[in-house]
């Protein structure tokens, strides 16, 4: 009989591999190491002929696949509903996540996830609704709609907001359609949107997608848009700009209000990647910045879960010029009554609306989750949360500024991130050998190499949720592990030595991926 | 054959007015290791400046800018079996694209290997 761990660790990387921490006890019968549990894949434990469930036997009357009737096994394996669920759970355990330490990745907040958010999103009459009830029957659900789209209004100083895209993205995707809807209608053939260097990668493919060229604005020795590069390309072919404030150096994009005006004034809209709310909101109102859309993560600066944790929800807000151009449905009040405003209706007071990007209205989860947020910190709470998330970075900055190269660290204070270069590493050590160090210290490494124009970008963002404590840890790890690179600590090259699998090959992954499971069919033969 | 440089990190080499494009022995050092090469269309119209190609290593995605505006002759479809010629080979074998030049003129400006060499060492 052969051990359960056929593709995986690691008998046979002896005792060197087995770690610094201790001697080598011998390799185990499983490849299990204590509570460390090797786990094969499921099609190496499942059988094609088990199944979690009872299904009665089925009697096909009539085939009417024609020749389409499949003609062999799919073999997809069968398990059992405790071998499902302990597969999973294994494998968790070999995760990261924002439940078991600091999370420090750039640009996407990973904040903690309040458990009051998850208890009242599984109230029952918002858990357990169906997107087609009677509106009349729903109307606890409208209601939280409705009000999370005040508070959303409120916060951006925006006119209308969009709550039915369902991530960042495809916020962005919602904001440039309404921003396309808006040049229609006016009998404008525009064709160019301008992307700065320090903006989120999505913001230019978006622009692309919508059938925009796409050009790129250059970022200043300060790391921020060179104002007099994009004013002298604005024209009667831009449609507009999207600009990520604060932007991916985590800095304020200071001149905002010149940008919007400049392009405004040329014809153009205003997008604004609104990803690093996080770092103003309560402080700043994008709407007063001269902003016509932006979206907000509600997974990141609302603190409804992401990143394998739950579906992203990316409301857009829109300005006056914008709004009679937003999707379909939304939630409209009459007096204490809500309405839903579908094809059906909006002929008669939302004619210009660009369409339907979703079926229904959106996230409703994260909705929930959202708004028990915003309430259970109030206005003046939300703006803590900003200031809180800029003081924790701006820690970070200076904590490890003289170990690493901030490039911007003497520009000033950094909003919500603090960002590095691998400039003073040795030869031959690079981002990725710190960011597979930081593995073994326990912490999923932060963002790398972005943004690009940083050489060997590390882009960290511990949010607000850290305490000093957690932060001076992770600091302490960080700058041992800047020592290590740059002293060329060869351990360090071979890094992540503690992890259930050590350094992949990247490289051969992209290039040569193994998207198929093939059956061991030479080790059977053998026995 | 002559070879011009831009400072995106593009070289061509010209032969009258059929042109090679490439990306720089500089420029693929600092990609790193090249997992993916999307080739311009063979008849594809380019323009000077414009997006012509895209290169993915793993670090990064970025485009490559056509040098001079032109008709696409020939793409390299080696890379797509071996897109790490562009790492082993870029100013050889990993080369991208081939095209017939729109206007000789706009060769002008573009940098020499001496103002190339230089140009890397002022980065």
């Amino acid at each position: 009989m052969s051990a359960i761990n056929q593709s995986g660790w690691r008998p046979e990387m002896g005792p060197a591999e087995m770690g610094q921490a201790g001697h080598d006890a011998g390799a185990t019968f499983t490849g299990n190491r204590a509570l460390m549990l090797e786990e094969p894949l499921l099609f190496e434990i499942g059988r094609p002929d088990a199944s979690g469930v009872d299904l009665p036997e089925t009697v096909l009357m009539e085939n009417r696949l024609g020749g389409m009737m499949r003609a062999a096994q799919v073999d997809l394996p069968g398990l059992s509903e405790p071998e499902t669920v302990r597969h999973y759970t294994r494998l968790s355990r070999q995760n990261y996540a924002i439940d078991l330490g600091l999370f420090p990745l750039g640009s996407c907040t990973m904040k903690h996830n309040p458990r009051l958010n998850e208890k009242m999103a599984r109230l029952p009459g918002f858990a357990d609704i169906h997107p087609l009830q009677p509106v009349q029957s729903v109307q606890g659900a409208l209601g939280l709609i409705h009000e999370l789209a005040e508070w959303l209004k409120t916060l951006t100083g925006m006119a209308a907001v969009a709550m039915s895209p369902k991530a960042g993205a495809h916020g962005e995707l919602c904001g440039l359609l309404a921003i396309r809807a808006a040049h229609d209608a006016a009998g404008s053939d525009r064709s160019v949107i301008l992307v700065p260097e320090s903006a989120h990668g999505t913001n230019p493919a978006t622009a692309a997608f919508c059938g925009y060229k796409v050009e790129n604005i250059p970022a200043t020795a300060e790391g921020r848009v060179d104002l007099a590069a994009l004013v002298s390309r604005l024209g009667p072919d831009v449609a507009g700009v999207m600009i990520t404030n604060p932007n991916t150096c985590g800095l304020f994009e200071r001149d905002m209000k010149k940008i919007s005006d400049a392009v405004h004034a040329a014809g153009g809209y205003v997008y604004c990647d609104g990803a690093n709310f996080n770092a103003i909101v309560g402080r700043v109102r994008p709407g007063d910045l001269g902003i016509d859309a932006m979206h907000i993560n509600l997974h990141k600066t609302f603190s409804t879960p992401h990143g394998g944790g739950g579906p992203g929800s990316g409301p857009v807000v829109l300005s006056a010029a914008l709004a009679p151009y937003a999707p379909l449905p939304f939630v409209e009040r009459h007096g204490d009554r809500y309405e839903l405003v579908e094809e059906e209706t909006a002929g008669e007071h939302h004619a210009g609306t660009f369409g339907r990007m979703v079926a229904f209205h959106g996230q409703m989860g994260m909705f929930t989750r959202a708004l028990t947020y915003i309430l259970s910190h109030g206005a003046d709470g939300l703006r803590q949360v900003a200031e809180d998330a800029v003081l924790n970075a701006n820690y970070l900055l200076r904590s490890l500024d003289d170990v690493l190269v901030a490039p911007f660290g003497a520009t000033g204070p950094c909003m919500h991130e603090a960002l590095f270069s691998d400039d003073n590493f040795a030869e031959g050590f690079s981002t990725l050998d710190l960011a597979k160090g930081l593995i073994d210290e326990g912490y999923h490494p932060m963002t790398v190499y972005f943004p690009l124009v940083v050489h060997g970008a590390m882009l960290m963002e511990p949010t607000e949720t850290e305490s000093k404590a957690a932060l001076d840890q992770f600091i302490g790890a960080i700058r041992s592990l800047a020592v290590r690179a740059k002293a060329g600590d060869p351990l360090l090259k071979s890094a992540p030595h503690f992890a259930p699998r050590r350094r992949l090959d990247e490289t051969q992954a992209a290039r040569k991926p193994v998207l198929i499971w093939q059956p061991p069919l030479v080790a059977e033969a053998a026995e | 054959m002559t070879r011009y440089f831009t400072d995106e990190h593009e070289w061509i080499d010209v032969d009258g007015g059929q042109a090679t494009v490439g990306i720089t022995d500089y420029a693929q050092g600092q990609l790193g290791d090249i997992v993916f090469v999307e080739l311009p269309a063979i008849g594809a119209a380019v323009t000077k400046g414009g997006e012509a190609a895209v290169v993915e290593s793993v670090k990064a995605a970025s485009d490559v800018y056509a040098p001079v505006s032109g008709t696409v002759t020939a793409a390299n479809d080696a890379l797509g079996d071996d897109p790490s010629l562009v790492n082993s080979a870029p100013e050889g074998e990993g080369w991208f694209f081939k095209l017939t030049l729109a206007d000789a003129g706009e060769l002008e400006g573009l940098m020499d290997a001496a103002a190339y060499q230089a140009f890397v060492a002022s980065l």
